[in-house]
């Protein structure tokens, strides 16, 4: 098989890359996913909260992702489904398999990664105990509950406060279940305050901040876990411990971009994100490869992620309709400084048109102040009240300062202090 | 009630085996075991290294049956499909003290009978330049190139499987609890079963004593001794080519670290008693130590890609006995023990088979030969070893190979309902993870766990809500959704 751009992964980042890169003119685009269903993981986020920003109202996650697919099919896009992406070869290859085809290569011009994230599993998470049956990662209680109609468990505790975790605590009560406390391991939640008031507060669900799992406990399914504090250096206070009787652990302790088939590629990955490292048009270090979505850097809201993806479909098409054209010939490295932990794009190829950093700080920033330097020059500053490792946070570089920083040549850093 | 030359108890890797080597003989065989998959016991967790032999006391059968085991493994691992890797090992000394160690264990090994051309002493430039990841404070080595590693848990499920295959009767979820005897024969109560043989073979791992006892033996105890591992992503397997140990001193026998066959990186283990048999647990305090010692070793251990954390149980005899209790009890001729198969009892597995069927032969079992003995069995994941158009040839003729439902380690629809399907038959998800590693890779069944239950469910015709993760009463789901209730 040929196509001018292959995508992988029919997500919500892989819908809007291939809508934004037929209407940028290439016709001729595949998408490859290896769930029965696009939509990737908005299939199973019943609940709203989808598109408050792309579309001013609050859609679910299938009435989200519906309308990427109306698109698509608007547009005749193929999309091969129970069709699972093997390898991607740093010549555009990509070596996929399915029921039908067998094993089956693809030849590109171009490729977007759009393959999204998985979650943070238990064992990298190393909690001391028995391994009972009752342990699983939120999004997995959500697949059960939300798709297969199964109740996972009845007597819940919750480890981690990311969003998944958040979300499932209101759905596993309203299902009848009891959730007995949502332990953070950080003084703050990393999950979005909004779902910590709708999904927690509202249903008096006790937020334990600075705890951890410390034990888990049961031979068959799972009958308590240990609860304890932990000090500055996130170590168990012992005398604190306290045993919870429960049936179901969850686990929402954050997701891991999945980048298997990057690595496989050769795309060099940038070791905070998990992600590829990009430049501002979401191009990785291989010519011709582009990323986009949960699999470059977690985002918290799917409104993002359909930008994003936009924006890396326009410029894969750009980039097959100009003749495959190589590399910038200069190019400015985006530097993380102060609490904030990474940004996206890494380095900046362009001066000529305004780029939108995407940045987390590393820990709760009050009264904070942003800067942007060129080495010791400061070429832009903001405030805000807050900024909180949950929420992605966001700042223009206009061209003005673009060709400041590309005059000077010098890294840009982006800090907050 | 069915009636077997021989019932062999325990179907762990020494059971297994040994039911595998009788059915080398036109003998009826039958495989009993407590809990509803095989390999559940010592055999799911431990080091999986395939001993070299020269660590055991001279003159012991552990020595003895080591060095023979560890021979024949790699073309045993070869006819049942599993996994074996000739890795060598090295025993690391930190001491010109310990190098005098790692000398006498040179010795111990030639008097054991480890081949020459196998053992050698390395200074510290050979020693790096070996495994360049060795700590900078080694100063040499006992190398042992004979010495590999093994999936221990997959080779007792083909040898189950192998033995089915060649006529034995596999029995799971048949506690042995009761045995008695009548007109020569025993009558064995095996959960629901009852089952009659003229000779019994005790592989009972750390329960072997209990099972003594129900003839009235009582001549050994076991006390089970932990055993705890952290396991790191194969993106760490390449740390270290060898099985490094340490040497061995008074303050205790050091960990070890290794790659495993899966290309995975363990460490460990720990080796504290335990009054309980059925702890399998895991301890801070354990994995703190089996992270501090480790890091002696090799350098460059990063902890951030630890992916899980287990616990094994050794079945040490307390007392006096120091070797494999491999005899017939002297309450009963016909029934014969293999008890106290702690480590390398892996490693001797092979030889322990055949010394089994060398008593029993002695002891008047007629064994002619078995002309319909076929060694081989497929491994169970099988498929991803096939080129290209040999997959294609596959999936066209089933499209269920052409469905990866285990993302991480790339395992197919196919593959599981073969799995479930085939001796031993596998009915629970740690099943499942044992013969095709599904769920035991990165994401560690985030993704697969919903899609093996609904499999499981769909194959073996029972409800998602009565499937278990794996022992008896650890159920996977609490019930089905209440009508109705679809929005949240
Ligand atoms: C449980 C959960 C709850 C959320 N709640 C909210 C919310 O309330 N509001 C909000 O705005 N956002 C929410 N989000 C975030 C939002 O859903 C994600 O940001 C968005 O889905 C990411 O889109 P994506 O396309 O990058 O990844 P995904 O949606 O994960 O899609 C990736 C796709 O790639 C496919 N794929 C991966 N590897 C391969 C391969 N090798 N071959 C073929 N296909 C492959 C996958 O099957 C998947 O369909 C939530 C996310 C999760 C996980
Ligand atoms: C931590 C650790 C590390 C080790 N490392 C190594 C190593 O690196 N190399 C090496 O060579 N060896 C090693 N060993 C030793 C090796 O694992 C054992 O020797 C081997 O697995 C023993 O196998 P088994 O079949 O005797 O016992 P098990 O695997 O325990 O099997 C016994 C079986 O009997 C069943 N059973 C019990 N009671 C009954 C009953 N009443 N009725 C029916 N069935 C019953 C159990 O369910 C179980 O399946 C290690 C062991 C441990 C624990």
């Amino acid at each position: 098989m040929k196509t001018e751009i292959a995508i992988i992964g029919a997500g919500p980042a892989g819908l809007a890359a291939a809508v934004a890169a037929y209407d940028a003119g290439v016709k001729d685009l595949l998408l490859l996913e290896r769930d029965a269903a696009p939509g990737g993981i908005l299939q199973q986020c019943i609940h709203n909260g989808f598109g408050l920003h792309r579309y001013g109202e609050e859609l679910t996650g299938p009435e989200y992702a519906a309308r990427d697919v109306a698109e698509v099919r608007k547009r005749n896009i193929p999309i091969l489904t129970e069709t699972m992406v093997l390898s991607v070869a740093p010549d555009r290859t990509v070596t996929a398999m399915n029921r039908q085809n067998g094993i089956f290569t693809v030849e590109a011009k171009a490729i977007v990664l759009a393959m999204g994230c998985r979650e943070r599993p238990r064992g990298a998470l190393n909690i001391p105990g028995d391994r009972p049956s009752g342990i699983y990662t939120a999004g997995t209680a959500q697949r059960f509950v939300n798709i297969q109609g199964v109740l996972p468990g009845k007597e819940i505790v919750i480890l981690g406060s990311g969003d998944i975790g958040l979300i499932m605590a209101r759905r596993m009560t309203l299902e009848g279940a009891h959730v007995h406390a949502v332990c953070e391991l950080m003084p703050y939640s990393g999950g979005l305050n909004r779902n910590i008031v709708q999904c927690l507060r509202d249903f008096d669900i006790p937020l334990l901040l600075s705890h951890t799992v410390s034990r888990v406990h049961g031979n068959g399914r799972l009958t308590g876990v240990s609860v304890a504090e932990v000090d500055e250096n996130r170590r168990v206070k012992p005398e604190t411990e306290r045993y919870i009787p429960c049936d179901t652990l969850l686990l929402s302790c954050g997701l891991l971009p999945e980048n298997e088939l990057s690595k496989g590629a050769g795309v060099p990955l940038d070791p905070v994100t998990g992600g590829a490292s990009v430049n501002e048009r979401r191009e990785t270090a291989i010519p011709g490869v582009f990323a986009c979505g949960n699999v470059l850097h977690v985002h918290d809201l799917v409104d993002f992620v359909s930008e994003e993806a936009h924006l890396a479909g326009e410029s894969a098409a750009k980039w097959v309709l100009s003749g495959a054209a190589g590399h910038a010939e200069r190019s400015i490295p985006v530097r993380a400084g102060g609490k904030v932990r990474y940004t996206v794009p890494q380095r900046i190829d362009s001066p000529e048109t305004p780029v939108r950093l995407f940045f987390r700080v590393g820990s709760v920033a009050d009264n904070a102040v942003l800067t942007v330097k060129s080495g010791q020059t400061v070429l832009a500053a903001k405030k805000k009240r807050r900024m909180t490792p949950g929420e992605m946070e966001s700042f223009e570089l206009s061209p003005a300062v673009l060709c400041a920083a590309f005059d000077a040549g010098e890294p840009l850093t982006v800090s907050v202090n | 009630m069915n009636s077997y030359q021989v019932a062999v108890i325990g179907a762990g890797v020494v059971g297994s085996l040994v039911a595998r080597e009788l059915t080398k003989y036109d003998l009826s065989v039958a495989l009993i075991e407590a809990r509803e998959d095989v390999a559940t016991g010592s055999t799911a967790a431990n080091s999986s290294i395939v001993h070299g032999g020269f660590d055991p006391e001279p003159g012991t059968l552990k020595a003895s049956l080591n060095v023979k085991g560890t021979a024949m493994m790699p073309a045993l691992a070869a006819e049942l499909g599993v996994s074996y890797r000739n890795n060598g090992s090295l025993v690391i000394a930190f001491s010109a003290e310990e190098m005098e160690t790692v000398r006498a264990l040179y010795a111990r090994g030639r008097t054991n009978g480890v081949p020459a051309d196998s053992l050698s002493v390395l200074g510290q430039a050979e020693l790096r330049k070996l495994e360049p990841n060795v700590s900078d404070d080694a100063v040499g080595a006992l190398r042992c190139a004979s010495a590999g590693i093994v999936c221990p848990y997959g080779l007792a499920i083909a040898a189950a499987g192998n033995a089915a295959d060649n006529g034995a009767s596999l029995y799971l979820s048949a506690p042995v609890t009761a045995i008695a005897k009548r007109d020569g024969k025993f009558l064995v109560t095996a959960g629901p079963h009852m089952i009659q043989a003229d000779y019994l073979v005790n592989c009972a791992g750390l329960y072997a004593d209990r099972v003594a006892r129900l003839i009235g033996d009582d001549s050994f105890t076991l006390r089970p001794r932990k055993g705890e591992y952290l396991l790191f992503d194969k993106s760490e397997g390449e740390l270290t080519g060898h099985t490094m140990f340490q040497v061995p001193t008074t303050a205790g026998k050091g960990v070890l670290v290794t790659p495993t066959v899966d290309g995975n990186l363990l460490i460990g283990p720990t080796s504290v008693f335990s009054d309980d048999r059925e702890d399998k647990s895991t301890s801070a305090d354990g994995l703190a130590f089996v992270r501090e010692t480790a890091g002696k070793s090799v350098k460059g251990l990063n902890f951030r890609q630890v992916i899980t954390s287990f616990s094994g149980l050794r079945a040490v005899p307390d007392g006096e006995e120091k070797d494999f209790i491999i005899r017939f009890s002297e309450r009963d001729g016909h029934f014969l023990h293999c008890a106290g198969i702690e480590s390398p009892g892996l490693s001797a597995s092979p030889a322990i088979a055949v010394y089994v069927a060398d008593l029993l032969r002695d002891a008047g079992l007629p064994m002619r030969p078995n002309p319909r003995f076929d060694p081989c069995r497929r491994s169970d994941h099988w498929f991803r070893r096939l080129s290209a158009a040999e997959k294609n040839e596959v999936i066209r003729k089933d499209p269920r190979y052409g469905r990866v439902v285990c993302r991480c380690e790339t395992v197919t629809e196919g593959e599981i309902v073969e799995a479930i399907h085939r001796a031993p038959q596998a009915t629970t998800l740690d099943a499942l993870k044992r013969r095709l590693r599904s769920g035991m890779g990165r994401c560690q069944g985030g993704f697969c766990t919903p899609l093996l239950v609904e499999l499981l469910a769909k194959e073996t015709g029972k409800a998602p809500t009565e499937l278990c993760k794996g022992a008896p009463g650890s159920l996977l789901l609490a019930g089905t959704l209440k009508k109705g209730a679809e929005q949240a």
